[in-house]
């Protein structure tokens, strides 16, 4: 018993109110509202629900991919198309030719396995830092300085620096994962450890509570929402942090960076879009991740968790 | 700070407070709280009351005077229900039992009797984020019954709630005053839960907060709602609005 848009709402447009109020002549119910009774009050089906979710972007999608073919037919020339193969060339070579799809995909583990090993040493370490500092404020006021200057830091400018201290390898990537990606960790979770209020605490004082308890049961608790906020963060920096660092690095274990920079090299346009769409494609499964786990730990009593 | 006197539950003596930034919020509060006894401390807003409740739990140390009150298992209901939202109902409940050590089978039979006497059974498997604001009341008052505190310090709990559900919780609080026999001091502004609830009233003047009178409240337990109609309920009323009134302006 699903309601049915009137036809002239689906298109779009809007219509005159005379329109709109006279009865449907083929019989299909529609609500009588005023003219201007705000959209919310309006019954959508689930139906046309879902479309206005998926359509927007699967049309957009299209414009992109639309505006594609007319940068390679008609903007280059043909001399010059290696810049900007059409998508049927970037899909046919980079993802259903099995030699180079094996390659990027290989690439592409090593340099998720990097990123995930980063990540984890900087949860780690923005932890311990953060939890630090919410129990003592002048930690706070020593560490936060240098957390600000490591963010300020262009990561570009420290890279060579880095391959100095740790060769050019798998150790190096990992810093530069863990450098680019402590910030929000530290920032997110004291805030969130500070942001228990102040009544709370009188519960926990009230009853002898001490400082390991509260921090258990209070403040970790209550900085949970924050600190998936920075996890997300901080899973998307670190797959970017690996990427720049094998581009970069270059030795060692094969990763995407090393990848794109080889196909950029060697003027392979299809093979570089298709890495590219890949490393995007790792950020995105990382961001994913991330929010579906937030919403497994905290979803049920959160108020403000996005489906 | 334990009781000298055992009919006791509360007394403060000459309590003066001046905070730092040299406002004063109280001057020279006697009064004593015995067993068996209802307070209600009716003022203004700002007037301090809040205060004295931090003073009376040890949050806050007066500038002046001395307190004496057994604070080992003190009940303090704030005005907000200040539930820990990542904790179901039943959680919620047996958070001060946990933090005193109780093991989980004595923490589960304190809080299924506490959930029952608030008439929240059913409701146990709940967050907070799915009570409305008198249930999260009633959640907020099972967590601090589970301690059978002697003595419950009441900051303007009902103060957010709609009016029914303030008149319920209202009787609800006066039979467990009856079922459970704590003493009570609990603060509001509003004249008409005072009288409801209490053995007696007392009004506060603006800050600084002085006590400026005193009211015995006659009527017997178990108070029925009835009573919010009757004539002398009404007369009562009337006068400690004057005496409010007398002490704001």
């Amino acid at each position: 018993m699903t309601l049915q848009a009137s036809p002239e709402s689906e298109a779009g447009t809007v219509t005159a109110p005379e329109e709109q109020s006279s009865a449907p002549a083929d019989g299909h119910f529609a609500p009588e509202l005023p003219d201007d009774a705000p959209k919310a009050y309006r019954v959508k089906s689930r139906r046309r629900e879902a479309a206005e979710t998926i359509l927007p972007p699967v049309v957009l999608g299209m414009g992109v991919i639309g505006f594609w073919y007319y940068v390679s037919f008609i903007v280059i020339d043909e001399s010059r198309r290696f810049l900007m193969r059409p998508v049927h060339d970037v899909v046919d070579v980079g993802f259903l030719d099995s030699a180079n799809f094996s390659e990027m995909f290989s690439g592409l583990w090593s340099s998720t396995k990097v990123a995930l090993i980063g990540l984890a040493i900087a949860i780690s370490i923005g932890f311990f830092l953060a939890t630090m500092m919410s129990q003592a404020k002048i930690v706070e006021r020593a560490v936060f300085p240098f957390a600000v200057t490591l963010q300020a830091i262009p990561i570009l400018a420290i890279v060579p620096l880095i391959g100095f201290w740790w060769g050019y390898g798998q150790t190096s990537r990992v810093v530069v994962c863990i450098i680019i990606s402590l910030f929000p960790i530290i920032m997110n979770t004291l805030f969130g450890l500070l942001s228990a209020d102040r009544a709370m605490h009188d519960l926990f004082t009230l009853h002898h509570a001490n400082r390991v308890t509260r921090l258990r049961k209070l403040m970790f608790p209550a900085a949970l929402p924050a600190i998936f906020a920075g996890l997300r963060i901080s899973a998307g920096l670190s797959v970017i942090g690996a990427i720049v660092g094998d581009f970069f690095f270059g030795r060692g274990e094969v990763g995407i960076g090393q990848l794109l920079r080889r196909y950029a090299n060697n003027l392979q346009g299809e093979e570089l879009l298709a890495a590219v769409m890949m490393s995007s494609a790792l950020g995105i499964v990382v961001f994913w991740t991330f929010g579906w786990l937030q919403n497994l730990i905290i979803g049920k009593w959160h108020e403000t968790v996005q489906k | 700070m334990t009781t000298a006197n055992t009919n006791g539950a509360l007394s403060f003596d000459g309590i003066g407070m001046i905070f730092p930034d040299g406002t004063e919020a109280l001057r020279d509060i006697t009064l004593s709280i015995d067993k068996g006894e209802f307070v209600t401390i009716v003022g203004p807003s700002g007037c301090g009351k809040s205060t004295l409740l931090r003073i009376a739990s040890g949050l806050l140390e007066p500038t002046a005077g001395s307190v004496e009150v057994d604070r080992d298992r003190l009940g303090y209901v704030f005005q907000d229900a200040t539930l820990l939202p990542w904790r179901t109902v039943r959680q919620n409940v047996e958070l001060f039992a946990e933090l005193h050590g109780f093991d989980s089978g004595e923490r589960r039979s304190l809080s299924t009797a506490a959930i029952e006497l608030v008439g929240l059974t059913g409701f146990e498997n709940h967050y907070p984020k799915s009570l409305s604001g008198g249930m999260k009341m009633r959640t907020s008052l099972a967590r601090t019954l589970t301690l059978k505190p002697p003595l419950f310090l009441f900051d303007e709990p009902f103060g957010a709630v709609d009016e029914i559900t303030r008149e319920h919780l209202n009787e609800e609080t006066q039979r467990l005053f009856q079922s459970e026999g704590f003493a009570g001091l609990f603060i509001t502004h509003s004249i008409g839960e005072a009288v409801f609830m209490s053995t007696k009233v007392y009004v506060m003047s603006a800050r600084p907060g002085r006590i400026v009178a005193g009211f015995d409240v006659p009527f017997s337990y178990p108070r029925q709602p009835e009573l919010r109609f009757e004539p002398d309920f009404a007369l009562l009323s009337g006068e400690v609005s004057l005496a409010l009134r007398g002490s704001h302006s």
